[in-house]
């Protein structure tokens, strides 16, 4: 496991390489412009930023599938990213790129999620496709409230914070996401902000370069309403907020790799071996 | 040479690049788009492409291209 | 000739028909087609998964079939229950698959192990919003095998979820049955681009970057919650069967000239002919297709008569017969899990 330390941005000097201009990007990689997401809302630097993982790979677009539920963060990838996207019902995408990954091994799946989204309605199929550790990459967006019905209360939001439906403060308590994959057996788990934004392109890169299920959590800012609600300031303010969260310790970043253990599409194929002989 | 553009069909006015902008190329301004959003405005000299404007803006709304 | 279970031949059907994925749950009565599936799949070059729920298990063969299977699965009430908002998304989307749905006693956990009709309409309203659906409805061994694999070709053909409306009894009572080599619709792989909905059905990894959404959409999968766009979708998904009914509804006739006539369909529908065969004066009419209704057959073989349904609810079908014929009928409502009996239908006919 290792612990990342705060404020590492400048991709040049610690990341090495070039990094891709935004025509470029955007002309290969995106479509149906202007997003439809807030100003200042993380999703879109999430966007920006999985493009370029995508870049940096050097994967064929057309081996990707992106699938997505409802929510903000779903519509990362639709109908914003340029490859096959599944836009399907709340909570459920892993469930539909599972049916993909497994009859189409050879496709790279990517999951995008936001804490309600996937740690909410769809909690129980993130913990059991970790379980299964089924080669798919989840990122999942936690922005801490369910941003597109208005700002209720999810289950990452904080002890005591305001939302839509817990206008007196939230009496519940949020989900450790980075230990609660970590016990599913997630095959690589991490955690980064919007702030760490090359960070975050390398972690996307590692997450779907790793054979085996990989999660990865993006602490991200919703000015319009977790940030409004809690007084937390617009999307500048936040993304710093983030930043000292993250460098105080209050805020966990880092990753978190196990040993390898045979993965779902490999042994689905041992099987099928097996079987027709 | 570098040309930093403000793509006004995007921008939102979110000023994240503006606070990314180390050298302060990029500032806020009163220039309006015509969705509403102030829009940053540009002094490209100091510009040491480091590019975290555009890794920042989370519209694909600000080109630094060099020549 | 082989021996075997409804649910057996159902899923041999489905291997017939050339299923090659198939996630399910376990629920009774419906488990055998999982068992049967997890190892047959393997060695006829499928996918088993056995999902953590229900709505997975939809869901995974939705996402499947978009990555070019032909997929399946099987459940009963409860189950079918939790699949409805992911059978919304497999309408609207226009995704092929067959769902085998076993009914057992409700509501609720009802009689876990004994037959029932009494989700019909769920069957065809469960799932949310304006749409049609073809549900089947087997009577014997044989035809869980024949019509599954006319469930395949059906959905195919309309790209369309399609339901074989079976129940405890027909899975689980064993005759004979043959494995007939029905004719089967083949899906063509595309090599050009096209839209994900309004014609024949692409696949993902082609590099046609599909954009599959249930969103009120346009052709090309672009998300138009225009009411002008919407109203053209929600046509085309109804009128798609609609206009079809010569073509997917079928029923047996027997003796229809009679004055009196029972309609039923499913395991009912056994217990209703051995009864005709008693009567002097009364047809048999078996519903094969249930959904979409088949107005025009009812109508053709009931007019004029008079009109039993034996059906084990109460009395579902019997207000579809009324509604076709536009007369009431007499509907013989077995509830509490029984099949009905030949003499207490006899008794009430006469």
């Amino acid at each position: 496991m290792r612990k990342w330390r705060g404020g590492a941005f400048c991709l040049r000097h610690s990341e090495g390489g070039q990094m891709k201009s935004t025509s470029f990007i955007r002309d290969k990689y995106i479509r149906n412009l202007p997003t439809r997401f807030c100003d200042g809302c993380g999703n879109g630097i999430i966007l920006n930023c999985f493009a370029r993982a995508v870049d940096n790979l050097k994967f064929d677009l057309k081996n990707l599938v992106c699938v997505s539920g409802i929510g903000c963060s779903a519509w990362i990838p639709s109908p914003h990213f340029n490859s096959d996207t599944l836009h399907v019902t709340h909570g459920r995408a892993i469930a539909y790129a599972t049916g993909i990954k497994v009859f189409q091994p050879h496709l790279n799946v990517v999951v995008f999620t936001g804490d309600g989204d996937g740690a909410g309605i769809g909690g129980n199929h993130l913990i059991h496709a970790a379980r299964r550790n089924i080669d798919l990459a989840v990122i999942l967006v936690n922005n801490f409230t369910y941003g597109m019905t208005g700002g209720q209360v999810s289950p990452t939001t904080p002890y005591s914070y305001i939302s839509e439906t817990t206008i007196r403060g939230n009496p519940e308590h949020p989900f450790d996401l980075f230990e609660l994959m970590k016990a599913a057996g997630s095959q690589y788990v991490a955690r980064t902000t919007t702030f760490h934004s090359a960070r975050l392109i390398k972690t996307i890169e590692k997450a779907m370069s790793i054979k085996g299920f990989s999660f990865v959590e993006v602490v991200s800012q919703c000015p319009t309403y977790f940030g409004r609600r809690n007084r937390l300031g617009d999307a500048v303010q936040m993304i710093h907020l983030y930043e000292q969260k993250a460098k105080s310790g209050e805020l966990f970043l880092g990753e978190f790799e196990r040993e390898k253990r045979p993965e779902l599409t490999e042994e689905l194929e041992k099987l099928r071996k097996e079987g027709g002989e | 040479m570098v040309t930093v553009t403000i793509d006004e069909k995007y921008c939102k006015g979110c000023l994240l690049c503006v606070d990314a902008c180390r050298p302060k190329v990029l500032k806020k301004s009163d220039i309006i788009n015509e969705m509403g959003a102030y829009i940053p405005e540009v002094t490209p000299e100091k510009c040491t492409k480091c590019r975290l404007c555009e890794l920042r803006c989370p519209d694909f709304a600000v080109l630094v291209e060099e020549d | 000739m082989r021996f075997d279970m409804g649910n057996i031949a159902c899923a041999q059907g489905a291997l017939y028909a050339g299923c090659n994925f198939f996630a399910g749950y376990p629920i009774t009565p419906a488990s055998e087609v999982s068992q049967f599936m997890s190892e047959e799949m393997a060695q006829h070059g499928g996918y088993f998964l056995q999902m953590e729920d229900e709505i997975a298990s939809l869901g995974a063969c939705v996402g499947a079939v978009w990555a070019g299977a032909k997929a399946m699965t099987a459940t009963s009430g409860p189950g079918f229950s939790l699949m409805t908002e992911n059978l919304s998304y497999a309408i609207m989307t226009e995704t092929p698959l067959v769902i085998a749905y076993l009914q057992r006693g409700g509501p609720s956990t009802g009689q876990a192990t004994l037959p029932g009709q009494q989700d019909v309409y769920q069957a065809r309203y469960g799932a949310h919003g304006d749409y049609e659906i073809i549900a089947l409805c087997p009577w014997s061994v044989q035809e869980m095998y024949d019509m599954t694999v006319r469930a395949f070709n059906l959905s195919e053909i309309y790209r369309v979820p399609v339901i074989l409306l079976s129940d405890a009894v027909v899975g689980h009572m064993r005759e004979k049955y043959e494995l007939t080599r029905l004719p089967l619709i083949a899906r063509k792989r595309l090599t050009d681009r096209v839209n994900p909905f309004g014609g024949p059905l692409p696949r993902f990894g082609e590099g046609f970057n599909l954009q599959v959404t249930g969103s009120a959409h346009r052709d090309d999968g672009v998300r138009d919650y225009s009411p002008m766009i919407h109203s053209q979708t929600l046509r085309r998904l109804i009128d798609k069967i609609l206009d079809h009914r010569d073509d997917i509804c079928e029923v047996e006739a027997f003796d229809t000239h009679k004055d009196k006539i029972i309609v039923s369909y499913g395991a009912s529908a056994r217990p209703s002919y051995g009864a005709c065969k008693e009567l002097e004066n009364t047809g048999f009419l078996r519903l094969k297709t249930l959904w979409p209704f088949p107005d025009e057959l009812v109508c053709e073989h009931c007019s004029g008569k008079e009109v039993y349904v034996v059906e084990m609810n109460q009395g579902k079908i019997a207000r579809e017969v009324e509604r076709a014929i536009h007369k009431k009928v007499f509907p013989i409502c077995v509830n509490g899990g029984a099949v009905p009996f030949v003499s207490d239908i006899v008794k009430v006919v006469r």
